[in-house]
């Protein structure tokens, strides 16, 4: 369980409605359940939501209740337990420091001193300009090419100190550096080639 | 080392076209229909000769639990639900497989599917995991368009439907009824059982919840025949695996290898060997991080497989090896994980929501050797009023590190709080 803090009240705009593209989405989303079951898209739809407008406002859990035939409360209770949903302004850009064991062992201390130190903030803060926040996370589930930093949806992986003072001098710059290995590899396989899969599937 | 020929995933590492086109020049979805049609029972019976393993960590018979599943159901559909929420620290396989071997998956979800009388899957992905989850809708859409999947899917005469959702950041999740839960629209808090999902899983309804590598192995255990796969490894621990080896290794990697690998050669082999040398070993976590740690004497010669890693207290779980070498501190290393155990508690359980939070604050003292020699036992005594005193397996999970490092550590953990003593009493 985590630490959940709601935006003040001043930070809360007063209505939320999905943009007919995101209607779309939403749609799409309901249709996946079956009939009276469509609470199951609740996840779904405050994502959706968060996508949207940046983050999930008290107006668009109102909306995504009523939308679904739930009380306000139970759609609470989905976005406080998981730690994915962001319940005040924060930052445009999320950067995300995986530091769980794997991480951790393979110089998680360096991508988060780097964070810290070229954005000027810690875990759980924003820059002043709200253009950044960063957070510590635990496993992303990717540990063969720790250390994971996740920025927004993507991960750069095998990164290091400089590595990651490079990713975010990118992005401050406004551009978006490659995601995946930042070092010379393939995914998941060996550094060096893969040790393996020599012999098959040479199609294309 | 197991030949190329007996690899199930191809495409691990993404070299090669990763959708329809692709997957069908690998063999997959190749007359699924004359597999769908062998029936319920012919398809369970095979499971169970392939002797496959459920690879999400408890390493439950596959066809035994599709087995499970009622053939009266009294008018309510079935499930079959797919675990892609992939979060056991050290466990990266079932990532690799949704973006690189997709169809792999999404035929698999067809066959299991018509083996236990589902109507639909639900394939529940990790929130993170963004691409992958938009790699696995691309083939959903795709083997819809192609007929693969739907009304009568692939002409087999069955119709079924696959769906992806996508979760939001909880590794208790991945509890078959925690997830469940989630997917229904809840706080994933795991459920009392009986009644176990075959009974009354989604919505009330009969469902088998699968890893993803159990379900997406299936196609080809069914091609190539389950003497194929039963053949490979040892006995009760039959077939290849995807094992993921990180931490202190040269080249860390995901490999596919047979099951009752050694632990060293499976390191040297394939992740280049340990940092500095195997005599540079300290331990090594076999399995995911809830899977005791073994120290180096026991690595020198464990083979990789369920009843091998069971003989000696620990376990395969996910198959999941993180290497720590001499530089490690190893306390440290376990404090880290008492912290992720703690954080992801679901909060339902006193022991485990209480229990781990002190854990975690003995834990951080033992880093600095600020505690007494007695407090080792304490640390040892509560993990054991934790276990086995929770709905889920969370409370065993987060126990069963602690106690492996106080098993083979505990001297390390001693000269730790004498160092903090003898300096405290310098000052």
């Amino acid at each position: 369980m985590s630490h959940f803090r709601i935006a003040d009240d001043a930070d809360q705009p007063k209505t939320f409605a999905f943009t007919p593209d995101y209607q779309a989405r939403v749609d799409r989303e309901i249709a996946k359940y079956p009939e009276g079951k469509q609470q199951s898209a609740v996840m779904a739809l405050l994502d959706l939501s968060q996508r949207q407008h940046g983050w999930v406002t008290r107006a668009a859990v109102a909306h995504i209740a009523d939308m679904l035939g739930m009380a306000e409360i139970r759609v609470w209770e989905v976005v406080s337990f998981y730690t994915m949903y962001r319940t005040t302004p924060g930052g445009r850009i999320n950067v995300h420091v995986c530091t769980t064991t794997p991480c951790w062992l393979r110089g998680s201390d360096a991508v988060t001193a780097a964070c810290k130190s070229k954005l000027g903030i810690g875990f759980g803060e924003s820059t002043e300009d709200g253009q950044f926040a960063l957070h510590e996370v635990e496993c992303l589930g990717a540990c063969v090419n720790a250390p994971i930093l996740q920025v927004d949806d993507d991960y750069y992986e095998d990164v290091d100190g400089p590595a990651t003072e490079a990713i975010l001098d990118a992005l401050l710059r406004g551009e978006t550096p490659t995601p995946g290995p930042q070092v010379e590899r393939q995914t998941s396989a060996p550094v060096g080639g893969a040790t393996t899969l020599q012999s098959v599937g040479g199609d294309d | 080392m197991l030949r190329d020929e007996d690899r199930i995933f191809t495409n691990l590492y993404g070299h090669h076209d990763w959708k329809l086109a692709g997957a069908r020049k690998r063999g997959d979805w190749d007359n699924t229909a004359a597999l769908v049609q062998l029936g319920r029972e012919e398809l369970v019976n095979r499971m169970k000769a392939s002797g496959l393993r459920g690879r999400g960590g408890a390493g439950f018979p596959t066809g035994l639990k599709w087995s499970f599943m009622p053939k009266e159901t009294g008018g309510r559909p079935s499930y079959l639900v797919v675990n892609a929420d992939e979060g056991e620290p050290g466990t990266c396989k079932d990532r690799d497989i949704m973006r690189h071997d997709p169809h792999k998956l999404v035929e698999g979800c067809l066959i299991a599917g018509s083996a236990i009388g589902a109507v639909a899957a639900y394939i529940y992905i990790r929130g993170e995991f963004y691409r992958e989850a938009q790699h696995l809708q691309v083939a959903i859409d795709e083997a819809y368009e192609a007929g693969l999947l739907g009304k009568n899917a692939a002409n087999s005469g069955y119709d079924f439907d696959v769906y992806v959702h996508r979760g939001a950041g909880a590794y208790l999740c991945g509890e078959e009824t925690a997830l469940i839960e989630s997917l229904e629209g809840k706080k994933g808090q795991p459920r009392l059982k009986p009644p176990f999902p075959a009974g009354a899983g989604l919505y009330g309804c009969p469902s088998t919840v699968n890893n993803v590598e159990s379900i997406a192995v299936a196609p080809t255990i069914l091609r190539r025949g389950a003497e194929w796969f039963a053949g490979l490894g040892r006995e009760n621990n039959t077939g290849t695996k995807l094992f993921c080896i990180s931490g202190h290794v040269n080249n860390p990697c995901n490999v596919e290898e047979e099951m009752g690998i050694p632990l060293r050669e499976l390191i040297d082999k394939h992740a280049g060997g340990v940092r500095g040398g195997w005599d540079n070993l300290l331990a090594v976590i076999p399995g995911g991080s809830s899977t005791p740690v073994l120290p180096k004497d026991v690595c020198d010669d464990i083979l990789m497989d369920f009843d091998s890693l069971r003989g000696v207290g620990s376990g395969l779980g996910t198959a999941a090896v993180i290497v720590m070498d001499k530089s490690t501190d190893i306390i440290k290393a376990f404090a880290r994980l008492a912290h992720f155990y703690k954080h992801e508690s679901c909060g339902q359980c006193t022991p485990c929501r209480e229990g781990f939070g002190w854990v975690e604050r003995v834990m951080d003292r033992m880093v600095i050797g600020n505690a007494r020699v007695e407090e080792i036992d304490m640390l040892f005594e509560v993990t054991k009023e934790i276990e086995g005193h929770t709905i889920c397996a969370h409370g065993d999970g987060g126990s069963w590190p602690i106690q492996g490092l106080i098993r083979h550590f505990r001297p390390v953990m001693e000269e730790r709080i004498a160092a903090y003593h003898a300096k405290a009493a310098a000052a």
